[in-house]
């Protein structure tokens, strides 16, 4: 497949605005801005794009709302605060391809009629930051943002707004917030921010990699940009495969590639050539899978049907040396501290399980923790304003699903045998 | 008191958003620079600069991994031990930390000369172990280059 988002990185200057506009960049949004406002939503929705953070929303629809409200100034955010564990497939595209986005943000700024945009980056890539700054600034100074773009009478400013380590920032509504000057608390919906957003605005938050396909699909159009990949899903899509594998790395893919395909074809299967035990395929919060479930195709729509999600395409493999308890405990630690303390049953779940496993994990687990543990995931599960709390009941109840034995090992032996 | 040119940094990026208020996590970052830590003195001065309640400005600092609450050494070791890094034998560069340099998670040498955060997850996932010294990337970590790193951070 032709490389889309990772297309000319391999080039060191590849972030420079004139490598980029070498290698043809900038040529959709000088196309787009020519276009009717509808008519660029309308290759999207062709296109069949969904959202790449996580949830996979249909970006068209999520366009329309925000289009059809009436209030102004709108705001266009990008969300780059990739900090699902195992994730750092947007990072290339910041650190290699900034302009890639910056032209995506700038044609979806038109697109939705909005003139002010926010790159929320997680403060954990302060070297993304400078990259952002410089290519932003040279944007300016060729005329591709500011108050009148190209020449064609239409406005854009784009400004990065820097994250400070918190996960939960990752949800839309929490990154509102915190680009407010707030804490990152989810708030509740509706209102959706598509009618009321950041600063009370019609506000559309879509991921780097989202934003970064918008210059190939004017480019070559909705209808042919749609048959890449899954017919379901279409579109270019980053895996980043980490863990025990020979070669980890960011891999662009047509959307729908199996699991299987992606770690024993493109990355060279398991490291050493050890056995397979186990596989998170969409980030540390998407439901972990055995190795015979490993023939799924790895996009929005089919995931689900083979038992866990897409997430954010980060795959995480895992050989036989690897204690299962032990990992579940690390995620729900994670999930503990990054718990923003609104709702109950995450805060106090998040904190109750993490303490269970923990007990498993040094040997003193008791009879009956396993239920214990399946209680209170049920009791998280659907009861939070935002996915961190289903998330972490999701993770328990997903390793348990898959394999009980070995948690109840840890109970009978009164030990870690990994250990 | 922030300095003349913190004050000007942050007048700029006031101009980025609509209102004071958004400008708070940016000027939290300034402080704590200009301070060397997010100290009362800190909030103080962000509260001042910004007309922002300094009740406000420490509720919304307090609630960030990345504004730090306690003077800090020189230099800032962020080791990440989510689960890939874990996996890849992060914790034994814990417990090497620990062990040559008497590093603890959170804690301070006391020369002054490093901090030792654990991270979550820091986006280096394909070349775990991971970390962040202060602003730079180091990745595929082992005992040995740990060392060799840290030696040049005096």
């Amino acid at each position: 497949m032709e490389k889309v988002l990772l297309k000319n990185i391999e080039n060191p200057n590849s972030a420079d605005v004139n490598e980029y506009k070498k290698a043809g960049g900038y040529s959709s949004l000088s196309k787009a801005l020519g276009l009717e406002r509808k008519a660029i939503i309308e290759e999207v929705k062709k296109a069949g794009l969904r959202g790449r953070g996580g949830a996979g929303f249909p970006v068209a629809m999520k366009w329309t709302f925000a289009s059809a409200d009436p209030k102004f100034p709108k705001y266009l955010l990008c969300n780059a605060d990739e900090g699902e564990p195992g994730t750092f497939k947007d990072r290339p595209i910041l650190e290699k391809n900034p302009h890639l986005l910056i032209e995506g943000m700038a044609i979806s700024g038109h697109a939705l009629g909005a003139e002010f945009g926010y790159i929320y980056l997680r403060g954990e890539y302060p070297e993304a930051k400078n990259i952002l700054n410089r290519a932003i600034k040279q944007a300016y100074d060729s005329g591709l943002l500011g108050d009148n773009i190209l020449g064609k009478g239409i406005k854009f400013h784009l400004a990065v707004h820097q994250g400070a380590g918190a996960y939960i920032c990752g949800e839309e509504t929490a990154l509102i917030e915190s680009l407010e000057g707030d804490k990152g608390q989810p708030r509740i919906k509706p209102p959706f921010p598509v009618n009321v957003g950041v600063f009370a605005k019609p506000t559309v938050v879509n991921n780097v990699e989202t934003l970064s396909n918008l210059p190939h699909i004017i480019e070559i159009g909705g209808d042919a940009y749609s048959k890449i990949g899954s017919p379901e899903c279409p579109g270019p899509k980053l895996y980043c495969v980490s863990g025990h594998i020979e070669k980890p790395g960011v891999y662009e893919l047509p959307m729908g590639t199996t699991l299987r395909e992606i770690i024993y074809t493109h990355c060279g299967g398991i490291k050493g050539g050890k056995k397979l035990k186990a596989v998170i395929p969409g980030g540390a919060t998407t439901p972990i899978l055995p190795p015979d479930k490993i023939d799924c195709p790895m996009d929005f729509v089919n995931m689900p049907k083979h038992g866990s999600m897409l997430g954010s395409g980060a795959v995480i493999v895992m050989d036989e040396s690897v204690c299962l308890v032990k990992v579940c405990y690390r995620i729900l630690k994670f999930l503990e501290h990054e718990s923003c303390g609104k709702c109950t049953p995450c805060r106090e779940g998040t904190g109750w399980l993490r303490n269970i496993l923990e007990r498993l994990e040094s040997g003193k687990g008791a009879d009956g923790d396993i239920d214990l543990m399946l209680s209170v995931s049920g009791n998280m599960m659907g009861k939070t304003f935002c996915p961190l709390g289903d998330g972490a009941a999701s993770v328990v109840q997903n390793f348990l699903k898959h394999f009980r034995p070995e948690f109840e090992e840890h109970i009978k032996d009164g030990k870690c045998k990994f250990k | 008191m922030l300095s003349e040119a913190a004050i000007k940094e942050l007048e700029e990026l006031r101009q980025k958003y609509p209102n004071a208020r958004a400008a708070l996590l940016p000027a939290i970052y300034i402080a704590q620079r200009e301070f060397g830590w997010a100290s009362p003195d800190a909030y103080e001065a962000v509260s001042e600069a910004l007309g922002v309640p300094k009740a406000i400005a420490r509720g919304v600092g307090t609630f960030y991994a990345m504004y730090k609450h306690k003077p800090m050494g020189r230099n800032i070791v962020q080791l990440c031990t989510n689960v890939s890094c874990m996996i890849l034998g992060a914790e034994k560069l814990v417990d090497f930390l620990k062990n040559k340099y008497g590093l603890e998670p959170g804690g301070i040498t006391p020369d002054g000369r490093f901090s030792m955060v654990i991270m979550e997850c820091i986006g280096a996932c394909g070349t775990a172990p991971a970390m962040l010294v202060n602003d730079d990337f180091y990745e595929n970590l082992t005992e040995k280059s740990l060392e060799e790193i840290l030696g040049k951070y005096k």
